[in-house]
């Protein structure tokens, strides 16, 4: 051992600047306990938990024409509130990346307001906005329109809690990227639009996707605006989470699981994408992973 | 030329820019802003202020109101700390060793965010339950956590997991090898040079996720009315007690604990705020 | 303390960095570790530093083997690059750290550290500073900062790499002079690595010329600017012209005729003569002389350099004279010849020395003025 003077000094200089292989192997297990503690067994379970009393069950849980009429609403509400975000939050990145004006900070800070808002919260305040004993209840109700308890509330709450994803993820990448292109492209003489979708468009397109995934992973997951605004009825106003809840209240957990399910394969590909996107195109998206 | 140079000098909303849309782009931004999210919480505060002093003191005083902001405040407290250990501990692995799975251990860290509320929330219970797989592990030593206390915990730790790693992980793969060096030439061993440098350097990021998991606690909902059992006084967050207040149709109530939390929120905000502030200050760089 | 490397290599993963360095550095010298990027000078320093272990070799501090002991027992004083300050940490704890983490036992009473840490932020004069953060001083305050937390810990041997290379030119030039100073009061010995010849020359008793993982020459900065030992430290070191030369009978000869200097005892053949654009003198009448057109002709300071074209592809000639000598050679043919002067056999290409052993070998006896 002692002979070996290069491999003793080599040790010598590592322990300088590194830990301990107990210490590391120590640290890995706690972290890596931690991870499957919190974060694999609960997924693990709801898989396990789907499939309890076998493929046939799991279908045929599905099939029920309720949690049909869950999925589809969905669907429904995720494909409106999206593309809203979308388009807004392209226009506050635009304003704020590409400007100077005065008050752009209390802006940006405005934009992430939902983010700091418990979700029962947000629900409430169209309840309040909107609710019976509203000041503006009554009026669109003599006009037959219902917005709490339907449709428009349930996008209402989840454009309100998905409002900055799209933004935020812009914002930093759009200021980054700076205006040079654009300048560029106006002085060659291309329009306003022209390079809006010829130039700027296409440098921001990962990121754009990027914040795209996450606003729809969090729009068809939201439970706890929607269960405020949506009123429970079956068939009617019941997102998916929404039939999570009920079935899994009624013990059929089969069912309840198997919804949750499908949610968990949602997520699971939105992680699958969002890491292919960070990996392939790190440069393209904005560095904060911050939600 | 005269007039140019006046005119810069003016106050100006904006500098001027080739860069055409401002006013379109500005327009959108302001008018969904103020539609969706300005004038619902103002509708908020305008109401909570139409109850008046006496009866706004009245209704937050009330126990079960109290009671459910302190079970709120302090499962989201215990379970932020829980995360700032843990979540430095997984940060620190996942930038600095190399294991296998590496990869999907760190993707799997967003799970928290992907996933929705409701269904971690009956994942978790199952999983705790005295008949679950870790609930009958903890059965025989007496522990009970699903429907206590504990098992609020339990569901805001996997909400907040994602915030303080995500928060310092991004600081530490910035860490100067140099400054480690720098540490070991002075003399310090290896666990100085960690607890003295490189753990204090990361405070301000730490601080941070801490603030943000810990608020994200205190307004969670989906996640945690499966496990908690839901008993006043014992384990009812404050969430579920605006969602009662409201199906009793007792909208003054639900306000008020509504504006209270909203209150505190902001002040998290301000805290957040002020701690990158302090540490950009100080340090020149931010949390 | 003196310092003794032994016979050090070095490899990473294969290749070599460094090969078969020796080196003895006496007690209170000021060294510069002097070289192109890549020559395997700052590896040197990590190695005496105990941040790099030696593949083969030892290194001695006294008469001890440092090879044995950790980078945090060698008791070394280092000052990074970018100086690696604490940046949480305000300039008093950054200078007092090095004894604050010292065991109990041989830790100083806490008034003595502040005391200590004090008095050398006076040495390196920045009393008055010591309650800032890192990221509240300018560069060159920071530097210094590094310099006084590196001293704190009484170091056997003070180690700098690149000390002055994230700085701006005013500010190093003021630093120099200035670290040059602390290491005639302080006395430690001190190795700094730089890629700047003029801060080697001027700063350091002795220089350690590298290139390629060896060592080149060693010597003083009067020996290293007047007898440079190979082509490259001749190339590296200040202006140089080289010129292709045949012997024949112990006369230079370049193209077809002789120039007037004589190089004895040499076996005939091609060689390289060097020579310093400034050694030179004019000759009216050539009997035996360099002679060129001058293509080029620019006022520097105190004196005027010509550019001299001296025919057939071979590459231009820089001299450099008095400015009224060479007033009157503008735009004409002029003679001169070297005054001082060393040739090299052909073997060796200036640009790449393979071995400064061989190099040594064919060397001649200069002559001239």
């Amino acid at each position: 051992m002692s002979l070996d003077t290069g491999s003793a000094s080599a040790a010598l200089v590592r322990a300088a600047t590194s830990e301990t292989r107990l210490a590391r192997s120590i640290l890995i297990v706690v972290a890596l306990g931690f991870v499957v503690l919190f974060l694999l067994l609960p997924l693990a379970t709801v898989f396990i938990e789907a499939l309890r009393k076998g493929p046939a069950e799991f279908v045929a849980a599905l099939g029920d024409p309720e949690t049909l009429s869950a999925i589809l609403l969905t669907l429904t509400v995720a494909g409106i509130a999206v593309p809203l975000n979308l388009v807004f939050g392209v226009a506050a990145a635009w304003a704020i990346a590409k400007f100077e004006f005065k008050g752009k900070a209390f802006l940006t800070t405005l934009i992430d307001l939902p983010f700091s808002v418990s979700p029962v919260i947000s629900g409430l305040v169209f309840v309040l906005l909107f609710g019976a004993n509203s000041a503006l209840g009554p009026i669109l109700q003599s006009y037959g329109i219902k917005i709490l308890f339907a449709v428009p509330g349930l996008v209402l709450a989840t454009v309100f809690v998905t409002f900055p994803f799209v933004a935020r993820e812009l914002i930093p990448l759009m200021q980054e990227q700076g205006t040079s292109d654009e300048e560029a492209a106006l002085s060659l003489g291309a329009t306003g639009w022209q390079t809006f979708w010829h130039v700027t468009l296409p440098n921001i397109k990962w990121g754009l996707l990027y914040g795209v995934l996450l606003c729809n992973a969090r729009a068809m997951g939201e439970f706890g605006a929607v269960s405020v605004v949506s009123g429970h009825i079956r068939g009617q106003t019941n997102t998916m989470p929404l039939q999570v809840e009920i079935l899994y209240n009624e013990y059929n957990f089969v069912a309840a699981f198997a919804v949750a399910a499908l949610l968990a394969l949602l997520a699971l590909l939105t992680l699958v994408l969002k890491t292919a996107l960070e990996l392939r195109y790190s440069d393209e998206i904005a560095a904060s992973r911050r939600h | 030329m005269a007039f140019r140079s006046s005119s810069r000098r003016r106050w100006q909303f904006r500098q001027p820019s080739v860069i055409p849309g401002f006013g379109l782009a500005l327009g959108v931004t302001l008018t969904w802003l103020i539609l969706i999210v300005l004038i619902p919480i103002s509708g908020l505060i305008w109401r909570s202020s139409g109850l008046g002093w006496s009866q706004f003191i009245q209704l937050t005083l009330d126990p079960r109101t109290v009671n459910a902001l302190t079970i709120s405040f302090g499962t989201a407290f215990i379970a932020a700390v829980v995360n700032l250990v843990f979540g430095v501990v997984l940060a620190w692995v996942l930038v600095r060793y190399r294991f296998p799975g590496k990869r999907v251990i760190d993707a799997m860290v967003d799970l928290p965010f992907a996933l929705p509320t409701a269904v971690a929330g009956i994942a978790l219970t199952t999983l705790y339950a005295p008949n679950g797989w870790i609930g009958s592990l903890l059965e025989p030593l007496g522990i009970k956590v699903a429907f206590t206390p504990a098992g609020i915990v339990v569901a805001l730790v996997f909400v907040g997991l994602p915030f303080v790693v995500r928060t310092v992980q991004p600081i530490m793969e910035e860490i100067d090898k140099e400054v480690e060096e720098a540490a070991a030439t002075l003399g310090a061993n290896r666990f100085q040079t960690i607890s003295r440098v490189l753990l204090p350097g990361l405070l301000p990021a730490g601080l941070t996720g801490f603030a943000l998991a810990f608020a994200r606690g205190v307004g969670e909902y989906g996640s945690v009315i499966f496990i908690a059992g839901n008993l006043p006084y014992v384990s009812e967050i404050a969430p579920l007690l605006i969602i009662i207040r409201l199906e009793e149709f007792n909208y003054a109530a639900a306000t008020a604990i509504a504006s209270v939390m909203l209150l505190l929120s902001f002040i998290m905000l301000l805290v957040i705020n002020m701690i990158q502030a302090w540490s950009r200050g100080r340090y020149g760089n931010v949390a | 303390m003196e310092v003794r490397v032994q016979n050090i290599r070095k490899e990473f993963s294969r290749f070599p960095a460094l090969e078969d360095v020796s080196l003895n550095i006496g007690s209170g010298e000021l060294i510069a570790l002097l070289g192109p990027s890549g020559s395997g000078k700052t590896t040197l320093l990590r190695l005496v530093a105990g941040l790099e272990s030696p593949t083969e070799g030892t290194i001695f501090f006294g008469d001890q083997d440092a090879s044995k002991k950790s980078v945090q027992e060698r008791n070394i004083g280092f000052v990074f690059q970018h100086y690696a300050l604490f940046r949480h940490m305000t300039v008093l704890d950054n200078v007092s750290f090095g004894l604050k983490v010292r065991p109990a036992s041989r830790r100083p009473p806490a008034a003595e550290i502040r005391r200590r840490a004090l008095d050398l932020l006076d040495l390196v004069q920045l009393s008055g500073l010591e309650k800032r953060y890192p990221a509240q001083l300018s560069g060159g305050q920071r530097q210094r900062v590094a310099l006084a937390r590196a001293m704190a810990v009484e170091p056997n041997v003070l180690l700098l790499d690149e000390p002055f290379g994230a700085l701006d030119a005013q500010v190093r030039k003021e630093l120099r002079k200035w670290l040059r100073e602390i290491h005639d009061r302080t006395g430690h010995t001190t190795i700094f690595v730089t890629h700047d010849q003029e801060e080697a020359l001027e700063l350091a008793d002795r220089v350690v010329v590298m290139s390629k993982g060896a060592i080149e020459q060693v010597g003083t900065p009067d020996e290293i600017y007047d007898h440079p030992v190979s082509p490259f430290v001749y190339g590296f070191i200040g202006q140089s012209n080289c010129l292709n030369v045949t012997l024949a009978s112990g006369e230079i000869w370049f193209e077809d005729r002789p120039i007037g200097l004589r190089a004895a005892n040499e076996p005939d053949g091609a060689a390289t003569l060097y020579f310093r654009p400034h050694d030179v003198e004019l000759i009216d009448g050539c009997g035996g002389c360099l002679a060129g057109l001058v293509t080029a002709s620019r006022r520097v300071a105190g004196t005027r350099h010509l550019e001299l074209d001296l025919g057939r592809g071979h590459p231009a000639i820089e001299i450099e004279l008095p400015p009224e000598r060479a007033a009157s050679a503008d735009h004409t043919r002029i003679a001169f010849r070297p005054t001082r002067w060393k040739l090299f056999r052909k073997a060796e290409r200036p640009q790449a020395p393979s071995q400064s052993v061989d190099t040594q070998a064919h060397e001649l006896v200069r002559v001239g003025a």
